[in-house]
């Protein structure tokens, strides 16, 4: 256990590296980071100063060297157009992008886990063929399209949601339907395979023959062991969900990260946008090493492999 | 005495069997017995098609205003002709665009697929065939790329670099060729260790010789089947972008740009937004369903059981 802690925190640390390299160069892709920031307006001596005042005029590796000195301790920099830390005005957001991310996550995973239990215990059979064709759909899909459609139906015509915002409660509706459906559709197939695999193992046989129940043999014996390939795939799917927050904060106006991300390009807030990627790949990160650690409490093989 | 009885027996019993049917003729008819290999090639075929006809058999100009014509339902049809699927803002023909948006879907679609495999492939090679430090360092760079998602990625570089189609089809293949890479190198380490492989040393073969053929030839079905899920993933990013106004720019005709007109317009024109969903869904669908095939028949240990 501790050993996986260590190699886990070493393994972060590099990641984290390579990514405020990259975070680095992104904003230099165009070779100067000023052309993205300066105002159409300015002069070259007011071009010159900004660059100055950003220290973007010394060497190179010495900017980095400042950048990675200061992102160690979570400062990105002035958000020139909040007039804030880039960190705050990040982490002010972070909440809801969270909250959207785990009500979206629960809708999934209630939909796709029994979806994929039934469909594996009646394989071939009209509700079988049913999941399928929804999953296929609801994975062709795209997420922000669903969201559109939500809002015709639910805020145009039957105008019982709100459309935008995060004012009241049942704001959190549709997009949390939107990812929750997404999320679904992409772990149901994978619920009854994982299924179907662990329903032909000996262990459940010998259940069966033991003369326990059916719903007891499913439930303990069966789902226990399909849930680890689910859960790992949950995890990849993470990283689909958070980037489709993106485009789905952006339709329904939800406050959180992603949409923050689509406002700091538009406005070329680059300080935001660094440390919004910063978030993105250590939540992911951080989310699949629990994960990790979650298959260690539900599987004994690799808590003791 | 008996070798030779065994040999002719089973010469003859060659004799007996059908000609070996070319590579084309065993993909076509494993496609035309699958019906998800065959909804696929439909699909797929009727959208390239589009694309390339689009022009000839499309009943309005695509970016051809009337004015007096905005906000038509579906069916509306006035003496400048029929609009079956509606009108926008500016009276443009709905199932026109999205006939046009078809050629900006197909085109991201196969350019930016071909760019993200071709350096997703090599990197994966050259990453599992070194393999000790170069190979740590080289899946150290493609864990943390994996770690940002791949639509925000894409989002921050072109709000960086720029929007447009080139640049657009040029950042999502730049961008994503990071999923073949580690696919290819998890494949390449199997591979390596074959006997094949082993016996190519054997008999003096240089390195980037047994690399180039023996060790790619046995791992690019892999990348074949990942293809077929990029190009999907990809012309969805393309319509998300476009969407958020970071992709493709107006005057050209994108699904993605559609849905972004149609959302502004969404308490009073729903079929602004309906219709080109819908296109994008289909064609999404077609791409998948053909991958699906695709992974089936490359994949031997299913066609066994099949």
């Amino acid at each position: 256990m501790r050993e996986f802690i260590v190699t886990r925190i070493f393994q972060l640390v590099v990641t984290m590296f390579i990514v405020s390299l990259l975070v680095f160069l992104m904003v230099r892709l165009r070779g100067d980071p000023i052309s993205i920031m300066a105002p159409p307006i300015f002069n070259q001596e007011q071009i010159e100063a900004l660059r100055a005042a950003w220290g973007f005029d010394k060497p190179v590796l010495e900017q980095y060297a400042i950048f990675l000195r200061k992102a160690v301790t979570g400062d990105f920099g002035i958000s020139f157009f909040q007039r804030l830390p880039a960190m705050e005005v990040v982490i002010a957001r972070l909440g809801n992008s969270w909250l959207l991310a785990a009500v979206a996550s629960l809708i999934g995973l209630t939909i796709a886990v029994p979806l994929g239990i039934l469909s594996a215990l009646k394989r071939n059979s009209l509700l079988d063929f049913a999941s399928t064709a929804l999953a296929s759909l609801g994975t062709a899909m795209p997420s922000f399209w669903l969201g559109l459609m939500l809002i015709i139906v639910f805020s145009v015509y039957l105008r019982i949601l709100p459309s935008f915002g995060a004012l009241e409660p049942k704001a959190i509706i549709m997009p949390s339907l939107t990812l929750g459906v997404g999320m679904a559709a992409r772990l149901s197939r994978l619920t009854r395979s994982a299924m179907l695999e662990v329903l032909n193992q000996d262990y459940v046989r010998t259940a069966r023959s033991k003369g326990l129940q059916g719903k007891h043999v499913v439930l303990r014996h069966a789902l226990r062991n399909a849930l680890i390939p689910v859960v790992t795939v949950f995890g990849l799917q993470l990283g689909w969900l958070l980037g489709g927050s993106v485009v789905v904060e952006s339709v329904f106006a939800w406050p959180g990260l992603g949409r923050l991300m689509v406002e700091s390009i538009n406005v070329r807030d680059i300080t935001v946008v660094q440390a919004g990627l910063f978030w993105f790949s250590l939540s992911f990160i951080l989310i699949n090493y629990a994960l990790d650690a979650f298959y260690m409490l539900i599987d004994p093989r690799i808590r003791i492999g | 005495m008996e070798n030779i009885e065994v040999g002719k027996a089973s010469t003859e019993y060659i004799s007996t069997l059908p000609p070996p049917r070319s590579l084309f003729t065993r993909v076509t008819s494993a496609l035309f017995r699958s019906p998800i290999g065959v909804a696929g090639t439909v699909i797929v075929g009727f959208v390239i098609l589009l694309a390339i006809i689009g022009p000839q058999i499309s009943p309005h100009e695509a970016v051809g205003h009337n004015l007096r014509a905005r906000f038509k339902p579906p069916g509306y049809s006035d003496s400048s002709g029929d609009y079956i699927l509606g009108t926008d803002q500016l009276g443009r023909d709905i199932l026109s665009r999205i006939i046009a948006g078809s050629r900006v879907s197909v085109l991201v679609g196969i350019v930016s697929v071909l760019i993200a495999g071709t350096i997703g492939v090599t990197y994966g090679l050259v990453s599992g065939f070194i393999g000790g430090y170069v190979d740590t360092v080289m899946m150290r760079i493609v864990d943390a790329l994996l770690s940002i998602p791949f639509i925000v990625l894409v989002v921050a570089i072109s709000g960086v670099v720029g929007a447009g189609l080139g640049t657009l089809i040029l950042i999502l293949g730049c961008t994503g060729w990071v999923t073949y890479a580690r696919v290819i190198r998890g494949e390449v380490l199997k591979v390596r260790e074959m006997e094949y492989v082993v016996a190519a040393y054997a008999v003096g073969q240089n390195r980037p010789l047994v690399m180039l053929r023996h060790i790619l030839p046995n791992v690019i079905s892999s990348a074949i089947v990942l293809a077929a899920v990029q190009v999907a993933v990809t012309i969805l990013a393309e319509s998300s972008l476009s969407f958020l106004g970071l992709g493709v720019k107006t005057p050209t005709v994108t699904w993605g740009l559609m849905l972004a007109d149609g959302k502004a317009y969404i308490n009073s024109a729903w079929w602004m937004t309906f219709y080109p969903g819908i296109a994008i869904t289909v064609t999404v669908l077609g791409v998948v369903f053909l991958g699906d095939w695709l992974r089936d028949f490359l994949d031997p240990n299913i066609r066994a059981r099949a």
